[in-house]
């Protein structure tokens, strides 16, 4: 057989490739030979090939066939097949290759060698691909090289340590009498990896770390020698002696203090010395500023240090490096919490790298901006912000527009600031902002009642600017329903009031309906504004022609909600000013309103629209009853008879499912279940929303569950997922009852962990009947955001041959499908 | 037990999980081509090969004036560019990230130590050459040395280790080959030295 090609030579032709074709042929061919060679036990050559496979291998192509290989180079005499043999073994294998066993063996055998290079590749390939079987095997072996007094396997072997402490932490102990003289060592590279090795013992157990605070005067000194020995050729890096070293001893020294005093206490003035000596000319020096810095904050520091850290921090932020001005953004987010003040005297450096060029530092100031935002920099900071967000590429828009509104919602100095603000955000980035950035707004406008006329003009003007912004043409939509009599009357004392004309207004809206720009949810929100100003205007009958045109929509949504728009002029006129009457003030709820309002708006389209019905809630009983009574022969909308059990008979309560049968075809009630009050205009929607949920789409994959089957009463549940938020899991229950007696009184509650939002929806009825004639069903809808594992507690009561039954259960077993 | 067996030492850990560490460095051209890799936290091979893709399209895509560090999943991502080569490591979010720059600048320092003025074609044909350095300079993802001269020694003597043991095989086996073309004429001087006189040692033992 002629000898195979050389390594070289194999690269030279494998570069002459054009193609990739013509490279996969190449190397197609090269492998068969190689295979042969390696079928054929040829010993001459197999370094040769396994270092072409290797290449090969770094190229891309499958090597995995070249493994075994390694192990016979590494099991052979030669140096240069056992340096290849290592390599490639570091290369091909990975831990959860079987030829660790046999590995294990050579390796063993390699590090009793008689040459330490020989001892130096094994001691590196345990290190870098040791398995934690190897590491048990070959921890002796580790130990016993790392108290000898050869300081280039001592090096390797600490480090060694290291790894075998990260596979297998129980063996820490073990290495313990060996660190006894690690710090005396007067050579770099064993201090170097002794400190990483101490570093890795005390990060890993509490015992060890308290074991090593004896250390930190010894670790003082080292450090203190490398500041003030002079110039060392051997470990200089312009002008600093060490700088990897130094490093590693502030970062030991950092998790030494933490939350110590007397080991803070001890290290104060040497980090006070590293922190005022250190040439700042060059990438070196700031690199040991900067973990001087991280060290100072971390301890109990005194607090002239912490200032002369953050300071340190400050004049990062004018060097000329990218590099050093990114750390010191990163670095400050990480202080602001604990030195606020300190953080918030740099504030203008900090506002001006957000014009810097590089996004990661843009990214930087973007957030750390926000988190210095408070009540007496608001204005200035949000200009700032706000022209960001007008320049800034879109990735960063979301971010910043949310940003935005919460430092809006905490900190804003007026109502009117707070609406302007807003409104700025929309107009510049009204793409880029949450589903839940159009109700938060509507919810502030109707709140600052002196503001209205303010903003429905201010609104109205935008839309005549632009009509592109979804979000923003939603809430003016909303408000010119609202407010329409305040625009046309043109009374506003703040701005100069501007002349408009009831058809003008009208004009604006129908344009909405018909632009191609809108999509369907803010059609819905201009029509029921146009529906509202049949009300406010005079123009009644232009208003008719348009909701009755709209009556034949394709778009089921926008069409419902004209032929109902139409009913009330036409059957119900003598209700339409009471129902269409101003919104009251919506009261956000502390608890759990804003979390509630997303939910709400990741259901999209019906639930915007039906926004607007609450206001019949504040309507006196008798007219709630016309209305029902109106509703029942209402054909075009099929009514579902359901109790509520568990809800008080109010009129109000009733009107609420009303509503929620007028505006949806069929949809169960909106749920006052024990968790939701009732007057909340966001659970109304809610329930509105959950019309597709009757639909009887089998969740498709979710295998339904029984999840109680207790004294004959059995409760199954099935699932499907609401499809605009895959967040949401919506869970059917089926209560069926097998005892020859019904059931009456039948409540079912849940409970779930606190990162869960649960909401119940109402029961179909209260009474299971006997024999499993039929069952009760009740929609929960679960919001996970964090996709855990469900877990529910359930609690059934309820009267079986009249006694009272209460029990409680827990379910564990949802099927995976339904969470994930 | 009393390390790592206890709740509160398990708590611990988990607390500290963020341990410092480089978890993989990668070289590669300005055309993408993969140069060198060398992973120090167990990956399958597949995904070796995904990250690597993302990785070198992720830093590629970056502009010259960009600063050095990109947040990579839960990763920081350093990388510098010498010539034609990008050097790209991966640390931990609680590494520091200009000490790692240090610490490519200081491989580079010793690839063009031992090469004399490295280039990429360097690297490309004596790959083996530039992952003996690396491993004689990091273990583990620990920078194991600080001292250059070191390195380079460690290196040199292996090499000549392999040469000797090479040419004591050749000799025995009575066929004399001429030394592989790879060995650089300008960056091996000492080598050669050495070398001849051991040629001529043993030629005259003999």
């Amino acid at each position: 057989m002629p000898a195979p090609i050389r390594l070289r030579e194999l690269i030279r032709t494998i570069r002459t490739a054009r193609t990739q074709a013509e490279e996969r042929e190449m190397i197609q061919k090269e492998c068969a030979a190689i295979r042969s060679s390696f079928r054929e036990e040829d010993n001459t050559y197999r370094c040769r090939n396994v270092a072409k496979l290797l290449y090969m291998h770094m190229l891309g192509y499958p090597a995995h066939f070249g493994q075994l290989e390694c192990l016979k180079l590494i099991a052979s005499q030669k140096f240069t097949d056992k340096r290849i043999g290592y390599l490639g073994a570091m290369l091909l294998l990975d831990e959860r290759q079987d030829v660790h066993l046999l590995m294990t063996n050579c390796i063993k055998n390699d590090l009793n060698h008689s040459t330490q290079y020989v001892q130096g590749l094994a001691l590196c390939t345990l290190g870098c691909m040791g398995s934690s079987e190897m590491c048990r095997d070959l921890a002796g072996e580790v130990e016993k090289l790392l108290k000898t007094s050869n300081s280039y396997l001592r090096k390797k072997a600490a480090l060694c340590a290291v790894h075998v402490i990260r596979k297998v932490p129980e063996l820490m102990e073990m290495f313990l009498p060996a660190t006894k003289n690690l710090l005396s060592e007067k050579n770099h590279g064993v201090l170097h990896t002794s400190v990483v090795l101490l570093t890795e013992m005390c990060e890993r157990s509490p015992d060890m770390l308290a074991h090593f605070r004896k250390l930190v005067p010894q670790l003082v000194r080292i450090l203190k020698n490398l500041i003030m020995s002079g110039y060392s050729p051997e470990h200089d890096v312009s002008g600093i002696s060490d700088p990897f070293l130094q490093v590693r001893i502030l970062r030991l020294l950092r998790i030494l203090g933490k939350s110590d005093d007397d080991s803070s206490e001890a290290m104060n003035d040497i980090l006070a010395q590293v922190a005022t000596n250190t040439e700042t000319s060059k990438n070196v020096g700031n690199a040991i500023l900067y973990e001087t810095v991280l060290t100072i904050m971390d301890i109990k520091s005194e607090s002239g240090l912490r200032v002369l850290a953050i300071n340190i921090l400050g004049r990062f932020l004018l060097n000329n490096d990218k590099n050093i001005r990114y750390v010191a953004l990163t670095s400050l987010l990480k202080t602001v919490q604990t030195d606020h003040n300190a953080v918030q005297r740099h504030r203008s450096t900090i506002v001006d790298c957000l014009k810097d060029l590089d996004v990661s530092i843009k990214r930087r100031a973007m957030e750390l901006s926000f988190a210095l935002v408070n009540g007496n920099n608001i204005r200035g900071m949000m200009k700032e912000l706000l022209y960001f967000l007008d320049s800034c590429d879109p990735e960063f828009k979301a971010d910043c527009a949310s940003g935005v509104f919460l430092a809006a919602e905490k900190y804003a100095p007026s109502k009117r600031w707070h609406i302007d603000t807003i409104m700025r955000v929309l107009t510049t980035a009204g793409s880029y902002v949450r589903d839940d950035s159009v109700p938060n707004l509507i919810q502030l406008i109707t709140n600052s009642v002196e503001m209205h006329a303010y903003t429905v003009q201010r609104l109205y003007k935008a839309l005549l600017d632009d009509i592109s912004q979804q979000p923003l043409v939603q809430v003016a939509s909303w408000c010119i329903g609202e407010y329409g009599d305040l625009l046309v009357s043109g009374q506003c004392e703040e701005e100069e009031p501007i002349q408009v004309t009831e058809d003008e207004v009208l004009d604006v809206l129908e344009g909405l309906l018909v632009s191609n720009l809108s999509t369907p949810v803010t059609r819905g929100y201009s029509l029921t504004a146009i529906m509202k100003l049949s009300t406010r205007f005079s123009s009644v009958n232009r208003i008719k022609k348009v909701v009755s045109i709209y009556g034949s929509s394709i778009d089921v949504e926008l069409q419902q909600r004209a032929v109902e728009y139409n009913a009330l002029f036409k059957k119900y006129d003598h209700m339409r000013p009471a129902l269409l009457e101003r919104m009251p003030i919506m009261e956000k709820t502390a608890s759990n309103g804003p979390t509630e309002i997303v939910q709400t708006n990741g259901e999209t389209e019906p639930s915007t629209v039906e926004a607007k019905h609450p206001p019949p809630v504040t309507q006196p009983t008798s007219q709630a009853n016309d209305l029902l009574d109106l509703l029942g022969g209402n054909d075009v909308v099929p009514v579902i008879q359901t109790t509520i059990p568990t809800k008080p008979a109010s009129a109000g309560g009733e009107l609420l499912d009303l509503l929620g049968d007028l505006s949806l075809s069929g949809g169960p009630a909106p749920a006052p279940a024990p968790s939701v009050p009732t007057s909340q205009p966001p659970f109304l929607l809610d329930g509105l929303t959950s019309q597709p949920l009757f639909n009887d789409i089998a969740a498709a994959g979710i295998p339904s569950m029984t999840a109680y089957n207790k004294n004959g009463l059995k409760i199954d549940f099935t699932f499907e997922r609401a499809n605009p938020n895959p967040n949401i899991a919506v869970i059917t229950i089926h209560a069926s009852n097998s005892t020859e007696a019904e059931m009456t009184d039948f409540v079912f509650q849940a409970a779930v962990p606190k990162t869960f939002q649960l909401q119940l929806l109402s029961p179909s009825s209260n009474v299971v009947p006997a024999l499993n004639q039929g069952t009760v069903t009740q929609v929960i809808r679960v919001l996970n955001p964090q996709k855990q594992q469900l877990r529910m507690r359930i609690k059934l009561t309820y009267t079986h041959k009249g006694s009272a039954v209460q029990d409680l259960a827990e379910v564990n077993n949802f099927p995976p499908q339904s969470w994930q | 037990m009393v390390y790592g067996g206890s709740e509160a030492a398990h708590l611990f850990r988990r607390k500290f999980s963020a341990l410092f560490m480089m978890q993989f460095m990668l070289l590669f051209s300005r055309q993408g081509k993969l140069r060198l890799q060398k992973w120090y936290v167990p990956l399958s091979d597949k995904e070796k090969k995904k990250i690597t893709r993302e990785l070198v399209q992720t830093v590629l895509a970056r502009k010259p004036k960009m600063c050095s560090f990109l947040e990579w999943r839960d990763l920081k991502i350093v990388y510098k560019r010498y010539a034609s080569l990008y050097f790209c490591c991966a640390i931990e979010d609680q590494d520091n990230e200009l000490i790692t720059l240090e610490i490519i600048h200081r491989y580079v320092e010793l690839l063009d130590k031992y090469f004399g003025s490295v280039c990429e074609l360097d690297i490309i044909f004596n790959f083996e050459k530039a992952y003996f350095i690396l491993d004689e300079f990091l273990l583990g993802g620990e920078a194991q040395e600080t001292s250059k001269k070191n390195v380079l020694k460690a290196i040199e003597q292996a090499d000549l280790l392999q040469e000797n043991i090479d040419f004591q095989m050749r000799l025995f086996a009575g066929r004399q080959r001429c030394r592989d073309p790879s060995q650089r004429a300008g960056g091996n001087w000492t080598h050669i030295n050495t070398f001849s006189i051991i040629v001529i040692l043993l030629i005259i033992t003999l």
